[in-house]
């Protein structure tokens, strides 16, 4: 076998009781830091273009709001999240494995590829002559770098990816753990698997597109390039909910001593994923010429909708699991006692409930009814788009993310956070600001205000269109929104790299912080009327009824426009 | 002792499942089959489908329709901008629409109530069909010509604004469509 006996060195957290190998923790903390450090740059960009969509403020000219907004897509989307995925699944993989890391060298090759690839796009679009928007499509065309730096990038993540696999052969032939895999790694093996999809689908398209750009290849048709490219772009969005819904279950657990209410049903969830959703990409296409309906209706129907039932069922399994905890630890009194005595002003499990409350309420019902086939004729491209997909990638996955962090810092870096009072708060800053920031551009969406658009105002234009007042509102609130999730973002940089470099060591003595399992007091008698969890369920019919109440809406305003057959 | 983040306990995968779980899931379930219905449903019992009906074209071959049916059916030059024909095709027949950095050509005259089968394309980049306030939304590719047939149900001048970015002049791409009675 191709893989190294040499042994790593470990270590004993105190923290968590954990044996991590040390070379894992390398590279768990470089490519963390990285993230953050993009998360920075990405965030940058993002108050540049929230300043500039704020149509009192309008502070960029087109230019170079057009290259803020692209640095935005790819810096904070792509960048930021998967450099951050490399962190948790190496961590998955060795720490909760117990195992050492698969060859520790490639895995250096993955920072330093998704390192360069990029800095070469940054510089591609800093440039300015690659503003094409993250999804680039052609005939409309980069510089050759821009391309190429996405394609070192994405080679780099495949390696992590292989990484990953290796090590769970090491885990399972060193027997460091017994029976099946623990959920939390489970899961990273499902992020991992649609990763390898996802880079595949982003070969297979990006690769024909650089040499196309080189002059190598004549043309590229533009509806082969919109399936191929959202078989990359929205997967790769998968693997964001596969991870932050794993973080979910594993901040349930280290937090609460929580079990998953039933292994087989979120494993099986987690399995909808892989045989759904990437068939499931079509919705991006769903008013583009050249597909018939039943292409369409298949496969956003029939194949997302399985994927859907999946997302509602972690969202019910993972609160449930802390509900069942909770009641078994002895707050076991009416409907929510459980839910009024979590440590909210803990920012992990802040962090951990906002994001399930913001991709379920704001990204996950709006998700839904916007990939109707009807209904997105009245969404399509609208800045409605945008509000939906910040409530789930900025407020699901960025804001899990976040949780994660801040409860790694101290057991990977070995510092205590600095400036506590800040990070009480700065959750709520980052999701109060992305909920209003969703919701409110969803409104603007809804009267039409199109996506990707510097002036609204379609100023010097002898074909002047006047929006309602309500347009500017909504726009005017919802990149105030923006801008306050900007400030919480920033908070959460300075108190990362702030605790990094000047925390305060955490003793080699100090008090473990794992929940103990609540399942020690299994027999205790818990919930009401038959439910263990029946706060959660009250929660996740609340959820349903404004799904449903959301969804016949849309068909009543679909309702009132021109006749289109 | 199984959590998240410990192997789960032997005999994970026949555990019965808690009954929060199961009713939520059948309701999940079967929420997710009705949608899969209603959305199929309503091609028939809804006014507002694509037929997807749509052809190849090139972007040479689609301006010269354009070309011609603007000469054939030009009524007047548009008040707000005098370089721009504006054409008022008889109901029911096809319409050519063409998007362009950064216009929407020509300026069209519809009447409340009569159907028209509006051609779609774009003649260089792709373009995002937005008619507002309507808030109806198309994308436009090169080299494809998408037909919907539209029915006005209400009179005014609407615009067309660009949905997908096109470049530098993106914002300031604008058409119109006029409704009458």
């Amino acid at each position: 076998m191709a893989i190294t006996t040499a042994q790593s060195p470990f270590r004993i957290d105190p923290l968590t009781g954990m044996r991590i190998d040390l070379k894992a923790q390398a590279l768990v903390k470089i490519n963390a830091v990285l993230a953050v450090v993009f998360l920075l740059v990405g965030g940058a960009a993002g108050l540049l273009v929230a300043l500039t969509r704020w149509p009192a403020v309008h502070l960029l000219p087109a230019d170079l709001f057009y290259m803020a907004l692209t640095a935005h897509g790819v810096v904070a989307l792509m960048v930021w999240i998967i450099f951050f995925e490399m962190a948790v699944i190496y961590f998955c993989a060795s720490t909760v494995l117990s195992c050492r890391l698969a060859t520790p060298g490639w895995a250096w090759v993955q920072v330093v590829l998704m390192t360069v690839g990029a800095a070469i796009t940054a510089v591609a679009i800093l440039q300015g002559n690659s503003s094409v928007m993250m999804t680039s499509y052609v005939p409309m065309d980069a510089a050759p770098h821009f391309y190429l730096g996405l394609i070192l990038f994405a080679v780099g993540a495949l390696i992590g990816c292989f990484v990953f696999l290796g090590t769970l052969v090491i885990a399972k032939e060193e027997q460091t753990y017994k029976g099946s895999l623990p959920l939390t790694v489970y899961g990273c093996l499902i992020a991992v698997i649609i990763a390898i999809f996802t880079i595949a689908s982003g070969a297979i398209i990006l690769i024909p597109t650089f040499l196309w750009s080189l002059g190598l290849i004549e043309s590229i048709d533009p509806m082969m390039y919109r399936v191929i490219w959202w078989a990359f772009g929205h997967s790769s969005q998968q693997i964001n909910v596969t991870a932050h819904i794993t973080i979910w279950y594993t901040v349930a657990s280290l937090a609460f001593g929580a079990k998953p209410m039933s292994e087989k049903v979120s494993r099986t969830a987690f399995l909808l994923y892989i045989l759904f959703l990437q068939l499931g990409s079509v919705h991006h296409l769903l008013s583009d010429p050249g597909m018939s309906s039943a292409y369409k209706i298949f496969n956003t129907s029939y194949m997302m909708y399985m994927a859907v039932l999946a997302s509602m069922i972690h969202g019910l399994t993972v609160p449930g699991a802390i509900e069942v905890a909770q009641r078994r630890n002895g707050y076991n009194n009416g409907l929510f006692e459980w839910l009024r005595k979590c440590p909210w002003g803990n920012p992990v499990f802040a962090c951990t409930i906002l994001s399930i409350i913001i991709f379920g309420f704001i990204g996950g019902i709006t998700g839904v009814t916007m990939s109707v086939e009807q209904v997105n004729m009245i969404i399509h491209n609208t800045i409605y788009v945008p509000g939906h997909f910040h409530g789930t990638v900025a407020g699901g996955t960025t804001l899990a993310f976040m949780g994660l962090t801040y409860y790694l810092i101290p057991v990977l870096f070995q510092r205590e956070l600095i400036l506590p009072w800040l990070a009480k708060i700065q959750p709520w800053l980052f999701g109060i600001g992305i909920a209003v920031f969703g919701v409110a551009l969803m409104g603007a969406g809804t009267l039409g205000v199109p996506r990707r658009h510097h002036d609204m105002t379609f100023a010097g234009q002898a074909l002047s269109f006047e929006w309602p007042g309500m347009a500017y509102m909504m726009m005017a609130v919802g990149e105030i929104g923006g801008v306050v999730s900007v400030v919480g973002g920033a908070a959460f940089c300075v108190i990362v790299v702030g605790s990094i470099l000047v925390g305060k060591k955490v003793p080699a003595d100090a008090k473990c912080i794992v929940a103990p399992h609540a399942d020690r007091n299994a027999d205790k008698h818990i919930g009401m009327g038959g439910f263990e969890a029946p706060g959660t369920f009250v929660l996740a019919l609340t959820l349903f009824v404004c799904l449903v109440l959301y969804y016949f809406i849309n068909f009543k305003y679909l309702a009132t426009v021109w006749t289109l057959a | 002792m199984a959590t998240a983040y410990t192997p789960p306990e032997e005999g994970w995968a026949t555990e019965p499942i808690e009954r929060t779980e199961i009713i939520w899931i059948v309701l999940a379930l079967s929420w997710c089959l009705f949608m899969f219905g209603w959305m199929i449903a309503w091609h028939w019992i809804g006014n507002q489908n694509m037929n997807n009906e749509a052809y190849r074209t090139t972007p040479e071959a689609y301006a010269k329709k354009v070309e011609d049916f603007t000469a054939k059916y030009t009524v007047r030059q548009d008040a707000s901008d005098p370089s721009l024909p504006v054409v008022a095709p008889p109901p029911g027949s096809d319409v050519y629409l063409a998007a362009s950095r950064w216009q929407w050509r020509p300026v069209l005259e519809f009447q409340k109530g009569k159907s028209y089968r509006v051609h779609i394309s774009s003649l260089d980049w792709q373009h995002g069909f937005a008619l507002l306030p309507e808030n109806i939304n198309f994308q436009a590719y090169p080299g494809y010509e998408q037909v919907i047939t539209m029915t006005p149900n209400k009179t005014g001048t609407f615009g067309i604004a660009c949905n997908e970015f096109c470049g530098i002049g993106h914002h300031i791409m604008l058409g119109r469509i006029y409704v009458k009675e």
